[in-house]
Protein backbone atom coordinates (compact mmCIF):
# COMPACT_ATOMS: atom_id res chain seq x y z
CA UNK A 1 0.00 0.00 0.00
CA UNK A 2 1.28 3.45 -0.96
CA UNK A 3 0.50 6.18 1.54
CA UNK A 4 -0.32 9.73 0.58
CA UNK A 5 2.39 11.46 2.59
CA UNK A 6 0.48 14.73 2.69
CA UNK A 7 -2.20 13.19 4.93
CA UNK A 8 -1.93 11.60 8.38
CA UNK A 9 -0.90 7.97 7.92
CA UNK A 10 -2.99 6.55 10.78
CA UNK A 11 -6.17 7.75 9.04
CA UNK A 12 -5.12 6.04 5.83
CA UNK A 13 -4.56 2.78 7.70
CA UNK A 14 -8.10 3.03 9.11
CA UNK A 15 -9.55 3.89 5.66
CA UNK A 16 -7.70 0.95 4.15
CA UNK A 17 -9.33 -1.45 6.61
CA UNK A 18 -12.75 0.19 6.20
CA UNK A 19 -12.55 -0.31 2.44
CA UNK A 20 -11.62 -3.95 2.83
CA UNK A 21 -14.63 -4.42 5.09
CA UNK A 22 -16.97 -2.60 2.69
CA UNK A 23 -15.80 -4.72 -0.24
CA UNK A 24 -16.28 -7.85 1.82
CA UNK A 25 -12.60 -8.78 1.70
CA UNK A 26 -12.64 -8.73 5.47
CA UNK A 27 -15.62 -10.20 7.29
CA UNK A 28 -16.87 -10.47 10.82
CA UNK A 29 -14.46 -12.65 12.84
CA UNK A 30 -11.54 -12.45 10.38
CA UNK A 31 -8.14 -12.00 11.94
CA UNK A 32 -6.13 -9.01 10.75
CA UNK A 33 -2.35 -8.50 10.88
CA UNK A 34 -0.86 -7.78 14.28
CA UNK A 35 0.36 -4.23 14.78
CA UNK A 36 3.97 -5.30 14.46
CA UNK A 37 3.31 -7.32 11.30
CA UNK A 38 1.51 -4.38 9.77
CA UNK A 39 4.28 -1.94 10.72
CA UNK A 40 6.93 -4.20 9.21
CA UNK A 41 4.98 -4.94 6.05
CA UNK A 42 4.19 -1.29 5.31
CA UNK A 43 7.46 0.06 6.76
CA UNK A 44 5.48 2.32 9.03
CA UNK A 45 6.16 3.67 12.49
CA UNK A 46 4.82 1.20 15.09
CA UNK A 47 3.33 4.01 17.18
CA UNK A 48 1.34 5.19 14.13
CA UNK A 49 -0.01 1.67 13.58
CA UNK A 50 -0.84 1.42 17.27
CA UNK A 51 -2.82 4.65 17.07
CA UNK A 52 -4.79 3.40 14.03
CA UNK A 53 -5.60 0.09 15.74
CA UNK A 54 -6.66 1.82 18.95
CA UNK A 55 -9.03 4.09 17.03
CA UNK A 56 -10.46 1.13 15.15
CA UNK A 57 -11.05 -0.56 18.48
CA UNK A 58 -12.81 2.46 19.92
CA UNK A 59 -14.94 2.72 16.74
CA UNK A 60 -15.82 -0.96 17.31
CA UNK A 61 -14.53 -2.01 13.90
CA UNK A 62 -12.13 -4.52 15.41
CA UNK A 63 -11.41 -6.04 18.79
CA UNK A 64 -8.18 -7.33 20.22
CA UNK A 65 -8.28 -10.55 22.18
CA UNK A 66 -5.30 -10.84 24.46
CA UNK A 67 -2.85 -13.45 23.29
CA UNK A 68 -4.89 -14.26 20.18
CA UNK A 69 -4.84 -11.22 17.96
CA UNK A 70 -7.07 -8.57 16.45
CA UNK A 71 -10.37 -9.55 14.81
CA UNK A 72 -12.99 -7.79 12.70
CA UNK A 73 -16.10 -7.23 14.83
CA UNK A 74 -18.18 -4.85 12.75
CA UNK A 75 -22.00 -5.03 12.88
CA UNK A 76 -24.06 -4.99 9.65
CA UNK A 77 -25.61 -1.64 10.63
CA UNK A 78 -22.20 -0.15 11.15
CA UNK A 79 -20.94 -1.53 7.86
CA UNK A 80 -23.84 0.17 6.07
CA UNK A 81 -23.07 3.39 7.88
CA UNK A 82 -19.41 3.34 6.92
CA UNK A 83 -20.30 2.50 3.34
CA UNK A 84 -22.52 5.59 3.15
CA UNK A 85 -19.96 7.70 4.95
CA UNK A 86 -17.15 6.81 2.55
CA UNK A 87 -19.40 7.22 -0.50
CA UNK A 88 -20.42 10.63 0.82
CA UNK A 89 -16.80 11.70 1.14
CA UNK A 90 -15.95 10.58 -2.41
CA UNK A 91 -19.01 12.30 -3.88
CA UNK A 92 -18.31 15.48 -1.97
CA UNK A 93 -14.75 15.76 -3.18
CA UNK A 94 -15.94 15.07 -6.74
CA UNK A 95 -18.58 17.81 -6.52
CA UNK A 96 -16.19 20.27 -4.88
CA UNK A 97 -13.58 19.75 -7.59
CA UNK A 98 -16.11 20.01 -10.42
CA UNK A 99 -17.46 23.25 -8.96
CA UNK A 100 -13.94 24.56 -8.61
CA UNK A 101 -13.59 23.96 -12.35
CA UNK A 102 -16.72 26.10 -12.89
CA UNK A 103 -19.28 23.41 -13.73
CA UNK A 104 -22.96 24.00 -12.86
CA UNK A 105 -25.12 21.45 -11.01
CA UNK A 106 -26.83 20.45 -14.25
CA UNK A 107 -23.52 19.96 -16.04
CA UNK A 108 -22.16 17.90 -13.18
CA UNK A 109 -25.24 15.59 -13.33
CA UNK A 110 -24.87 15.31 -17.09
CA UNK A 111 -21.17 14.48 -16.80
CA UNK A 112 -21.82 11.90 -14.12
CA UNK A 113 -24.39 10.15 -16.33
CA UNK A 114 -21.96 10.34 -19.22
CA UNK A 115 -19.17 8.83 -17.13
CA UNK A 116 -21.45 6.01 -15.96
CA UNK A 117 -22.53 5.33 -19.53
CA UNK A 118 -18.91 5.28 -20.76
CA UNK A 119 -18.02 2.84 -18.00
CA UNK A 120 -20.92 0.56 -18.93
CA UNK A 121 -19.89 0.53 -22.59
CA UNK A 122 -16.28 -0.18 -21.68
CA UNK A 123 -17.43 -3.19 -19.63
CA UNK A 124 -19.68 -4.42 -22.48
CA UNK A 125 -16.79 -4.15 -24.95
CA UNK A 126 -14.63 -6.50 -22.87
CA UNK B 1 13.88 11.79 27.59
CA UNK B 2 16.78 13.76 26.15
CA UNK B 3 16.75 17.51 26.56
CA UNK B 4 18.77 20.30 24.97
CA UNK B 5 18.50 23.63 26.77
CA UNK B 6 20.07 26.65 25.09
CA UNK B 7 22.84 24.49 23.66
CA UNK B 8 25.60 26.23 21.71
CA UNK B 9 28.67 24.64 20.20
CA UNK B 10 31.34 26.08 17.93
CA UNK B 11 34.39 24.57 16.30
CA UNK B 12 36.84 27.44 15.88
CA UNK B 13 34.90 30.07 13.96
CA UNK B 14 32.28 27.64 12.73
CA UNK B 15 29.05 27.76 14.71
CA UNK B 16 27.57 24.24 14.75
CA UNK B 17 24.73 24.89 17.18
CA UNK B 18 23.51 28.35 18.06
CA UNK B 19 21.44 28.03 21.24
CA UNK B 20 18.96 25.24 20.58
CA UNK B 21 16.15 23.85 22.72
CA UNK B 22 15.06 20.37 21.74
CA UNK B 23 13.18 17.60 23.55
CA UNK B 24 13.52 14.03 22.32
CA UNK B 25 10.62 12.12 23.86
CA UNK B 26 11.00 8.58 25.18
CA UNK B 27 9.35 5.86 23.13
CA UNK B 28 9.44 7.80 19.88
CA UNK B 29 11.37 7.73 16.65
CA UNK B 30 12.56 11.26 15.96
CA UNK B 31 13.87 12.45 12.62
CA UNK B 32 16.65 15.00 12.92
CA UNK B 33 16.48 16.70 9.54
CA UNK B 34 18.40 19.42 7.83
CA UNK B 35 20.91 20.13 5.08
CA UNK B 36 24.62 19.40 5.40
CA UNK B 37 26.22 21.56 8.06
CA UNK B 38 22.97 22.12 9.92
CA UNK B 39 24.30 20.71 13.20
CA UNK B 40 22.80 17.20 13.10
CA UNK B 41 25.99 15.23 13.76
CA UNK B 42 27.10 17.69 16.44
CA UNK B 43 23.77 17.22 18.22
CA UNK B 44 24.19 13.45 18.28
CA UNK B 45 27.78 13.70 19.48
CA UNK B 46 26.66 15.95 22.32
CA UNK B 47 24.25 13.24 23.45
CA UNK B 48 27.01 10.63 23.43
CA UNK B 49 29.29 12.95 25.38
CA UNK B 50 31.89 12.88 22.59
CA UNK B 51 31.36 16.63 22.25
CA UNK B 52 30.68 19.02 25.13
CA UNK B 53 28.49 22.10 24.82
CA UNK B 54 30.09 25.57 25.02
CA UNK B 55 26.87 26.89 26.57
CA UNK B 56 23.61 25.38 27.76
CA UNK B 57 23.04 21.79 28.81
CA UNK B 58 22.29 18.39 27.37
CA UNK B 59 20.51 15.97 29.69
CA UNK B 60 19.74 12.28 29.32
CA UNK B 61 16.93 11.35 31.71
CA UNK B 62 17.91 14.37 33.80
CA UNK B 63 21.64 13.64 33.91
CA UNK B 64 24.72 14.91 32.13
CA UNK B 65 25.77 12.43 29.38
CA UNK B 66 29.08 11.78 31.15
CA UNK B 67 27.33 10.92 34.45
CA UNK B 68 24.50 9.03 32.83
CA UNK B 69 24.46 5.27 33.24
CA UNK B 70 21.73 4.96 30.62
CA UNK B 71 22.71 2.85 27.62
CA UNK B 72 23.11 4.88 24.44
CA UNK B 73 23.99 3.12 21.17
CA UNK B 74 25.50 5.35 18.51
CA UNK B 75 25.97 4.71 14.82
CA UNK B 76 28.51 7.25 13.58
CA UNK B 77 28.45 8.59 10.04
CA UNK B 78 32.09 7.67 9.45
CA UNK B 79 33.39 4.18 8.80
CA UNK B 80 34.66 3.34 12.26
CA UNK B 81 35.18 -0.41 11.90
CA UNK B 82 38.63 -2.00 11.52
CA UNK B 83 38.99 -3.33 7.95
CA UNK B 84 41.03 -6.35 9.03
CA UNK B 85 38.27 -7.68 11.26
CA UNK B 86 35.50 -9.97 10.12
CA UNK B 87 31.97 -9.45 11.39
CA UNK B 88 32.37 -11.98 14.20
CA UNK B 89 35.50 -10.24 15.49
CA UNK B 90 33.84 -6.81 15.23
CA UNK B 91 30.84 -8.12 17.17
CA UNK B 92 32.96 -9.56 19.96
CA UNK B 93 34.94 -6.30 20.06
CA UNK B 94 31.75 -4.24 20.48
CA UNK B 95 30.09 -6.68 22.87
CA UNK B 96 33.09 -6.55 25.20
CA UNK B 97 32.38 -2.86 25.84
CA UNK B 98 28.65 -2.96 26.43
CA UNK B 99 26.64 -4.79 29.03
CA UNK B 100 23.45 -4.47 27.00
CA UNK B 101 24.77 -6.65 24.14
CA UNK B 102 22.14 -9.21 23.13
CA UNK B 103 23.78 -12.23 21.52
CA UNK B 104 20.44 -13.79 20.56
CA UNK B 105 19.29 -10.70 18.74
CA UNK B 106 22.67 -10.49 16.99
CA UNK B 107 22.25 -14.02 15.61
CA UNK B 108 18.68 -13.26 14.50
CA UNK B 109 19.69 -10.09 12.73
CA UNK B 110 22.62 -11.60 10.80
CA UNK B 111 20.51 -13.65 8.34
CA UNK B 112 17.77 -10.99 8.24
CA UNK B 113 20.36 -8.51 6.93
CA UNK B 114 21.93 -11.15 4.65
CA UNK B 115 25.23 -10.90 6.48
CA UNK B 116 27.70 -13.65 7.28
CA UNK B 117 30.01 -13.67 10.30
CA UNK B 118 32.98 -14.61 8.14
CA UNK B 119 32.68 -11.49 5.97
CA UNK B 120 35.79 -9.33 6.22
CA UNK B 121 34.97 -5.65 6.75
CA UNK B 122 37.69 -4.40 4.39
CA UNK B 123 36.36 -6.54 1.56
CA UNK B 124 32.59 -6.11 1.68
CA UNK B 125 30.51 -3.49 -0.19
CA UNK B 126 29.50 -0.13 1.18
CA UNK B 127 25.93 -1.34 1.65
CA UNK B 128 27.12 -4.38 3.58
CA UNK B 129 29.30 -2.19 5.78
CA UNK B 130 26.32 0.07 6.47
CA UNK B 131 24.28 -2.98 7.46
CA UNK B 132 27.12 -4.23 9.67
CA UNK B 133 27.21 -0.89 11.48
CA UNK B 134 23.47 -1.16 12.03
CA UNK B 135 23.81 -4.78 13.15
CA UNK B 136 26.37 -3.85 15.81
CA UNK B 137 24.19 -0.99 17.08
CA UNK B 138 20.86 -2.76 17.15
CA UNK B 139 22.26 -5.94 18.71
CA UNK B 140 22.36 -3.94 21.91
CA UNK B 141 19.27 -3.49 24.04
CA UNK B 142 19.99 0.19 24.52
CA UNK B 143 17.38 2.63 25.70
CA UNK B 144 18.53 5.24 23.20
CA UNK B 145 19.63 4.53 19.66
CA UNK B 146 21.33 7.37 17.76
CA UNK B 147 21.81 6.92 14.03
CA UNK B 148 23.84 9.44 12.07
CA UNK B 149 22.96 9.30 8.36
CA UNK B 150 22.41 5.52 8.30
CA UNK B 151 20.98 5.65 4.75
CA UNK B 152 23.47 7.97 3.11
CA UNK B 153 24.95 6.57 -0.10
CA UNK B 154 23.13 3.24 0.28
CA UNK B 155 21.12 1.58 -2.47
CA UNK B 156 17.32 1.52 -2.27
CA UNK B 157 16.95 -2.18 -1.36
CA UNK B 158 19.48 -1.94 1.45
CA UNK B 159 17.73 1.21 2.70
CA UNK B 160 14.47 -0.67 2.91
CA UNK B 161 16.18 -3.46 4.81
CA UNK B 162 17.65 -0.96 7.26
CA UNK B 163 14.26 0.68 7.83
CA UNK B 164 12.62 -2.71 8.28
CA UNK B 165 15.25 -3.71 10.83
CA UNK B 166 14.58 -0.57 12.82
CA UNK B 167 10.82 -1.18 12.81
CA UNK B 168 11.23 -4.86 13.64
CA UNK B 169 13.38 -4.18 16.63
CA UNK B 170 11.77 -1.01 17.90
CA UNK B 171 10.49 -1.58 21.41
CA UNK B 172 7.47 0.68 21.77
CA UNK B 173 7.29 2.74 24.88
CA UNK B 174 10.75 1.97 26.21
CA UNK B 175 13.15 2.71 23.37
CA UNK B 176 13.86 5.99 21.62
CA UNK B 177 15.51 6.35 18.25
CA UNK B 178 17.00 9.53 16.85
CA UNK B 179 17.80 9.29 13.18
CA UNK B 180 19.66 12.09 11.46
CA UNK B 181 19.31 12.33 7.71
CA UNK B 182 19.03 14.78 4.86
CA UNK B 183 17.05 12.19 2.92
CA UNK B 184 13.69 12.93 4.49
CA UNK B 185 11.58 11.17 1.86
CA UNK B 186 13.08 7.82 2.85
CA UNK B 187 11.90 8.07 6.44
CA UNK B 188 8.53 9.87 6.04
CA UNK B 189 6.60 6.90 7.37
CA UNK B 190 9.17 5.92 9.97
CA UNK B 191 9.30 8.94 12.26
CA UNK B 192 6.94 10.06 15.04
CA UNK B 193 8.51 13.43 15.55
CA UNK B 194 10.64 15.76 13.50
CA UNK B 195 13.25 18.35 14.33
CA UNK B 196 14.44 20.47 11.45
CA UNK B 197 17.83 22.08 11.95
CA UNK B 198 19.26 24.76 9.72
CA UNK B 199 22.63 26.41 10.30
CA UNK B 200 22.67 25.57 13.98
CA UNK B 201 19.11 26.58 14.76
CA UNK B 202 15.85 24.74 15.15
CA UNK B 203 13.52 25.86 12.36
CA UNK B 204 10.67 23.55 13.18
CA UNK B 205 9.83 20.70 15.53
CA UNK B 206 6.70 18.71 16.12
CA UNK B 207 4.63 15.58 15.71
CA UNK B 208 4.82 14.23 12.14
CA UNK B 209 1.14 13.21 11.88
CA UNK B 210 -0.03 16.50 13.36
CA UNK B 211 2.12 18.47 10.91
CA UNK B 212 0.62 16.51 7.98
CA UNK B 213 -2.87 17.09 9.35
CA UNK B 214 -2.41 20.83 9.90
CA UNK B 215 -0.59 21.62 6.68
CA UNK B 216 -1.82 18.97 4.26
CA UNK B 217 1.74 18.47 3.07
CA UNK B 218 4.40 15.79 3.23
CA UNK B 219 7.31 16.27 5.61
CA UNK B 220 9.59 16.92 2.63
CA UNK B 221 7.37 19.80 1.50
CA UNK B 222 6.92 21.14 5.03
CA UNK B 223 10.70 21.20 5.47
CA UNK B 224 11.22 22.88 2.11
CA UNK B 225 8.76 25.56 3.09
CA UNK B 226 10.38 26.10 6.49
CA UNK B 227 13.70 26.40 4.73
CA UNK B 228 12.37 28.94 2.24
CA UNK B 229 10.94 31.17 4.96
CA UNK B 230 14.20 31.06 6.85
CA UNK B 231 16.13 32.46 3.91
Amino acid sequence: MEFDLARPIYQQIIDHYKKMMIRGELRQGDKILSQREYAEKEKTNPNTVQRAYREMESMKLVETVRGQGTFVCISPEQLTMIRHEMAGAVMESCVVEMKALGFTDGEIRERLDGALQAKKEAVNDD
Amino acid sequence: MIEFKGVAKSFGRTVALDGVDITFATGKITGLFGPNGAGKSTSLKLITGLNRPDRGEVMIDGKDPLDSKVEVAYLPEIDHLYPWMNIRQAASFVSSFYGDWDEKRYHELLPFLNLDEEMKLGKISKGQRAKTKLLLCTSRRSKYLLLDEPLSGIDILTREQIIQTLIRDFREGEQSIIISTHEIAEVEGLVDEVVFLDRGRVRLQGDAEQLREERGMSLVDIMKEAFRYAN
